[in-house]
């Protein structure tokens, strides 16, 4: 790993008044790998940031670290003032405000897409059955998807799963929904459909983090893009400023690699 | 050829209806402790993950006639434990029939299940975990429905071996097909293949139907991915 400790971030888009989310000094290791190295990123309240990067820079690890379905070694990510617990019902409790979306989909293939969006409501905020079959169906039109309410994830498109999953994640009225690259492991005719939906939540003011190669999303949608190497966060920039006029030599690279196909 | 039948001294219905009621309750014992014990191996608690192996090796890896001769001696004859209010031995040889049969075909299904558990990919429990479920919760709901779903077939097999397992029950007297068979061996001795013949058709009637039955449930519930 090249040592980068010199490298200073650079900073030009200073966070919403509202911090939502705080990460301080987080650092993690798997084993000999130094995967996230002093991470520091606030996101504020109804802000989009997104998180682009090389493969294997820590962009999907640091997303996971903001619902602890990753640990950290050290450092202390807070939301919405409190701090991150360590496990148990509070942790519980944290992971149900923040959304989380997949590569992978991950919607309960034993269920069907009605249910899958059904089961958070009833199982972890208590909302009765009738209640949350009707927030569940609007949620399912919304992302435009609701004529296969009565269906099984496998019997859907990968857009349509991934659609469906965002549904799944909205039912727990999250306060910031993650995105772990949502478009990754779509066809390139469906990842559109997926990004529309994104596109509108941005618009209507959530709170979002998004990992993602989609230049085209980051472009239009993002309030602040992250740029990450080597499990650091190299730059920050609004969207205009990074994609036309990247400081550091790493992201001018990443950038160079990327566009003008 | 089946003259001795006619003597009516011998129940053999009744001698298969009692390996079937051995049989019944095991099965939905073995199932729950199962479960349970499946549930302890995959815990975050290191002491009932501990619990749960040491359990499994030791019982798994004993033989079922020393599991059975243990209750019926140790439990019931040295210590007194009955498991019910009678003393009438038939019951009480039943009741420890069945709870040996539980212990040690409990190890079967916690180890099948278990391997179902690593058939549900990794990311439907993450993203029950992200939802907001507690680990029992993202066990009940998400990750055992679906190992189930997986390890019918081997759960059919324990089954199986289950029914004819109960044979050894007859050690400690209880009145089985087994026993009967034992019987019958040593008074008809002039018909030792007919009897032993109907025996094995009696249990091949009761395990035959489960296999089938069993397999087609395993074709109907399989989760598609």
């Amino acid at each position: 790993m090249t040592p980068m400790s010199n490298v200073s971030v650079t900073k030009d888009a200073a966070p919403a008044a509202e911090d939502l989310v705080v990460l301080k000094n987080v650092d993690k290791h798997f084993g000999a790998l130094h995967v996230l190295q002093d991470i520091n990123l606030t996101i504020g309240r109804g802000e989009v940031v997104v998180v682009i990067g090389p493969s294997g820079s820590g962009k999907s690890t640091l997303c996971r670290t903001i619902n602890r379905l990753e640990t950290i070694d050290s450092g202390t990510i807070t939301i919405d003032g409190k701090p991150l617990p360590a496990e148990g019902k509070e942790l519980a409790r944290l992971r149900a405000d923040v959304g989380m979306v997949f590569q992978s989909f991950n919607l309960f293939a034993h269920k069907t897409v009605l249910e899958n969006v059904m089961l958070g409501q009833i199982k972890v905020r208590g909302v009765d059955k009738k209640a949350a079959e009707e927030k569940a169906r609007s949620l399912l039109d919304r992302v435009g998807v609701a004529t296969q309410a009565d269906k099984y994830p496998a019997q859907l498109s990968g857009g349509q799963q991934q659609r469906v999953a965002i549904a799944r994640a909205l039912a727990m009225d999250p306060k910031v929904m993650l995105f772990d690259e949502p478009t990754s492991a779509l066809d390139p005719e469906m990842i559109n459909e997926v990004l529309e939906v994104m596109q509108q939540l941005a618009q209507n003011g959530m709170t979002m983090v998004v990992v993602t190669h989609e230049m085209g999303f980051a472009r239009s949608a993002a309030n602040r893009v992250v740029f990450m190497a080597d499990g650091r966060i190299v730059e920050e920039a609004t969207p205009d400023q990074f994609f036309s006029n990247p400081r550091s030599d790493r992201a001018k690279d990443f950038l160079s690699k990327i566009l003008h196909h | 050829m089946f003259d001795f039948l006619e003597s009516g001294q011998y129940d053999v219905l009744g001698a298969f209806w009692v390996t079937v009621q051995l049989t019944f309750y095991s099965a939905i014992g073995s199932l729950i402790w199962g479960t349970v014990l499946a549930a302890m191996r995959v815990s975050p608690v290191p002491l009932m993950r501990t619990f749960g192996t040491v359990y499994v090796h030791v019982v798994r890896n004993t033989p079922l006639t020393v599991i059975v001769m243990a209750a019926s001696l140790g439990l019931f004859q040295t210590l007194g434990i009955t498991l019910t209010g009678s003393d009438d031995f038939e019951v009480i040889g039943f009741r420890l029939a069945v709870l040996s049969l539980i212990a040690y075909h409990a190890t079967f299904v916690c180890e099948a299940l278990r391997s179902g558990i690593n058939t549900v990919p990794v990311g439907q429990a993450e993203a029950a975990r992200a939802l907001g479920l507690n680990f029992s919760q993202v066990l009940s709901l998400i990750v055992l429905p679906q190992a189930f779903r997986a390890v019918v077939t081997p759960l059919a097999n324990v089954l199986i071996a289950l029914t004819k397992n109960t044979t050894v029950a007859a050690a400690i007297g209880v009145a089985e097909a087994a026993l009967l068979m034992k019987e019958m061996i040593e008074t008809e001795s002039d018909a030792i293949f007919l009897v032993s013949a109907m025996f094995a058709f009696g249990f091949v009637v009761l395990t035959l139907p489960t296999g089938m039955l069993l397999g087609w449930v395993s074709k109907r519930v399989a989760v598609k991915r």
